[in-house]
C-alpha cells in the first residue's frame, strides 16, 4: 500500500511540519481544521482544508468519529494526528485500524499499554528497565507499609495521569492516608480511574528522555536524548541535546533501556521514553512513554539529519525502519526555545490575539517551526505555543550564542510573549553551566522576582 | 474511437460476469481501472488524470481531485435567502433512504423544524432542519457529498 493523501488531524505549528514533509515526499496534505483556524498557516500551506467543527477542541480536533469520518471522505489513505489532542487516544488508533484507515503511530494496543501508566512500569520492570523504588497501592494500610519502606518525601501519581498532572507529593508518612484517600478520588474525577502508585520522591532529578524510532516487528533504533529540565509547571520551556555533563557511560546505558523497553514492546513508529536522572544518586529511573511525536523532536533531527516524521510515515507505509543504529550520528549540540503567547509579567498568562507583526529569525544553523506570520491571529481555544526557535552549533556555548542572536531577531507584536524571558533564562550563569534540575525555573523565577522588587524600590 | 459512458457500463458488466477483480484499459490517452467491490483497498490514482470524466463509473478507485476548501465554487446567495449550513462533518444524503424521495426539492416550502437532509458521521445518521421557515430556493450540497461543519447545504428564501 502507498501512502498518497495524508489527513492531519491537528493544528498550529506541528501541522505545517507535517504538510512540509508531506510536500517533500510529493503526498497530499488534507488539513482537518476547526472554523477558529481556517485561515492559519497550515489551512494556507494544505492541498486541502475541510472544516470539522468550531473552535473549540471538544467539538472539533477532539472527535474521533468526524475525523475519520474526514479522512474516508476525502479518501486520505492516513492519518497523522501530530500531538496532543487525540494522538495519545486508544480510541482513534482502534477506528482508523477498524476502518482500513492508516494511522501514522503506534497500535491501538501500545498506546494502551504505555497510557496506563502502571502498566508502562510493569513493562519497564520486566524489560529490566529501572523504576524509581514504588509501586501499585491499593488502600492507606498497602501505601504505609510501601511508605515506609521507601522512605519520604513520597509522590503519589494516578495510573491515568502523565505530563505532571494527577501528582501530590507528601512528606511526612503520617500524612500519607488522607493524601492517598484525596488523591484516588481527584484521579477518580479527572482520569475516570482512581487507582494510584507510589513513588520516591527525587529531590533533585532531570528530565532526560530518549527519541526512538520502531518498526512494530522488535526492531527499534535510539536517535540520542534531549534534555527537557528547564519546566515551569510540567511545561517545558527549553530543550537541548546533548544532555549537559552525563557520562558517555551514562548516556548509553539510558539509551539502551530506552531500547529495551520498546523493542520489548515491538513498539511501532516514534515514541520518547521519558527518565528522571536522580542527581544526587547519579541514578536514572523510568518516568513514562509518549507514543507520539514530540513537542521538541526539531533538535534531535538537527544533530542527526533524520527527518523523523518522514520515518513515522515510511513505517506507516508498510516500508519499515530505513534507519540502521550504526549509521546514526549525533553532531553538535542543538538547543530549542518554546516561544509561547504568554506574559511573563503577568504568572504566564496565555495572551490570545491578533500578532500584528512577526519576525522570525534565520540563518546558518536556526530553524523556526511555526505557524504564526504577520496578522495571524491567536484563537483562545488551544496551547500558547507560538513558536519553536532551534538552533544548532558545534558545541553547547556556541550553540547558545546563537539562540540568543536569534532571539535577539525575534520581534512579534500584538500578543505578549514569553521572549524576552527566554533570553533571561539563557544568559542565566546557573543555566550556562548546563545540568539543571527539573527545581531550576521556580527559583530562578523566585530570585528574578526578588531582584526586580528590590530594584523597583531602590 | 473514444469511450462513451455506453462501452464502460458494458465493460463493467463484462467484468462483473468475468472470474477477475480487476481491469486496467489504455486507450487514446484514456486510463479505465475497474475494481471490483469496494472494501478492498482501492489503488490511488493521481489526481486531475485525463481519465476524470469516467471517474464516475469506477467511483470508488478514483479520488476526487482534491480543491483547495477555499475554492469551493458555490453560486453566490441572492439579498434575503437564509443560509441552511451543515451543523457537522459529514456525507449529505438528500432522501431517507437510498431510491427514495428527497426530503425537500426547490420549491418544497419549510418550516423551522423540516428535515431537510441527513448527515452520517460514522455509520451515526443525524437529521438536519432547516432552521427558518420559507421555500427552498436553492440546494448545493449534492446527495452523497462530503459536507464541512459550516458549510451552506441549501439556501431558504424566508417567508410564511
Amino acid at each position: 500500500m502507498a501512502i498518497r493523501r495524508i489527513l492531519i488531524a491537528n493544528r498550529g505549528e506541528i501541522a505545517v511540519r507535517v504538510i512540509r514533509t508531506c510536500r517533500t515526499l510529493g503526498i497530499e496534505a488534507v488539513l482537518a481544521a476547526s472554523e477558529a483556524d481556517l485561515d492559519s498557516l497550515p489551512a494556507r500551506l494544505a492541498d486541502r482544508t475541510v472544516c470539522i467543527g468550531p473552535g473549540r477542541p471538544a467539538e472539533s480536533y477532539l472527535k474521533v468519529d468526524t475525523i475519520v469520518q474526514a479522512a474516508l471522505g476525502v479518501k486520505a489513505d492516513a492519518i497523522h494526528p501530530g500531538y496532543g489532542f487525540l494522538s495519545e487516544r486508544p480510541a482513534l488508533a482502534r477506528v482508523c485500524e477498524q476502518e482500513g484507515v492508516t494511522f501514522i503511530g503506534p497500535t491501538a494496543a501500545q498506546i494502551e499499554a504505555v497510557g496506563d501508566k502502571l502498566r508502562a512500569r510493569a513493562e519497564a520492570e520486566a524489560a529490566g528497565v529501572p523504576t524509581a523504588p514504588g509501586g501499585a497501592v491499593e488502600n492507606a494500610n498497602e501505601a504505609l507499609v510501601l511508605g515506609r519502606e521507601i522512605g519520604p518525601p513520597l509522590l503519589i501519581k494516578a495510573v491515568g495521569g502523565g505530563g505532571g498532572r494527577g501528582m501530590k507529593r507528601v512528606d511526612r508518612l503520617e500524612d500519607l492516608p488522607a493524601a492517598m484517600d484525596m488523591a484516588a478520588a481527584e484521579a477518580g474525577a479527572a482520569f475516570g480511574d482512581t487507582r494510584v502508585y507510589l513513588e520516591r520522591f527525587v529531590a533533585r532529578g532531570r528530565h532526560v528522555e530518549v527519541q526512538i524510532i520502531g518498526d512494530g516487528k522488535g526492531r527499534v533504533v535510539h536517535l540520542g536524548e534531549r534534555d527537557c529540565s528547564v519546566q515551569r509547571r510540567y511545561q517545558k520551556l527549553i530543550e537541548e541535546t546533548p544532555a549537559p555533563g552525563l557520562s558517555a557511560d551514562f548516556r548509553a546505558r539510558i539509551h539502551k533501556a530506552a531500547v529495551q523497553l520498546t523493542e520489548r514492546l515491538s513498539y511501532r513508529s516514534a515514541g520518547t521514553v521519558e527518565f528522571l536522572v536522580d542527581v544526587d544518586r547519579h541514578a536514572f529511573y523510568f518516568l513514562e512513554m509518549n507514543a507520539r511525536i514530540q513537542v521538541e523532536h526539531p533538535i534531535t533531527e538537527a544533530v542527526t539529519k533524520v527527518d523523523i516524521v518522514a520515518e513515522q510515515i515510511a513505517i506507516a507505509d508498510g516500508k519499515g525502519l530505513r534507519l540502521k543504529q550504526k549509521d546514526i550520528h549525533r553532531d553538535g549540540c542543538a538547543i530549542e526555545c518554546r516561544i509561547n503567547a504568554e506574559d511573563p509579567a503577568h504568572d504566564f498568562h496565555p495572551s490570545p490575539g491578533t500578532v500584528h507583526t512577526a519576525v522570525w529569525p534565520s540563518g546558518d544553523g536556526v530553524r523556526v517551526d511555526t505557524h504564526i506570520f504577520s496578522g495571524a491571529r491567536v484563537p483562545p481555544f488551544y496551547d500558547s505555543l507560538l513558536a519553536k526557535v532551534i538552533v544548532h552549533d558545534a558545541d553547547r556555548p556556541a550553540a547558545l550564542h546563537k539562540m540568543q542572536r536569534a532571539l535577539a531577531e525575534t520581534r512579534v507584536e500584538g500578543v505578549a510573549t514569553n521572549v524576552t524571558f527566554q533570553s533571561e533564562v539563557l544568559a542565566d550563569p546557573e543555566f550556562e553551566k548546563g545540568g539543571v534540575d527539573t527545581g531550576y525555573l521556580p527559583k530562578f523565577l523566585e530570585r528574578r522576582r526578588s531582584a526586580q522588587e528590590v530594584s523597583a524600590r531602590g | 474511437m473514444t469511450l462513451s459512458a455506453k462501452d464502460v457500463q458494458e465493460i463493467m458488466r463484462l467484468l462483473e460476469s468475468s472470474s477477475f477483480d480487476s481491469l486496467s484499459l489504455e486507450m487514446n490517452g484514456v486510463k479505465l481501472h475497474l475494481q471490483r467491490g469496494s472494501a478492498a483497498a482501492p489503488a490511488r490514482q493521481p489526481l486531475a488524470q485525463p481519465s476524470a470524466p469516467l471517474s464516475q463509473s469506477a467511483p470508488e478507485s478514483q479520488p476526487q481531485a482534491v480543491n483547495s476548501a477555499v475554492n469551493k465554487i458555490k453560486p453566490a446567495s441572492e439579498p434575503g435567502l437564509a443560509d441552511v449550513s451543515s451543523p457537522l462533518l459529514g456525507t449529505f444524503y438528500r432522501a431517507p433512504k437510498p431510491g427514495e424521495p428527497p426530503f425537500v426539492e426547490i420549491g418544497a416550502k419549510v418550516e423551522e423544524d423540516t428535515v431537510i437532509g441527513i448527515i452520517e458521521v460514522m455509520k451515526l445518521m443525524n437529521s438536519v432542519r432547516a432552521g427558518v421557515k420559507g421555500v427552498v430556493a436553492q440546494i448545493l450540497a449534492e446527495n452523497g457529498d462530503l459536507v464541512e461543519y459550516s458549510e451552506t447545504l441549501m439556501r431558504v428564501r424566508p417567508g410564511a
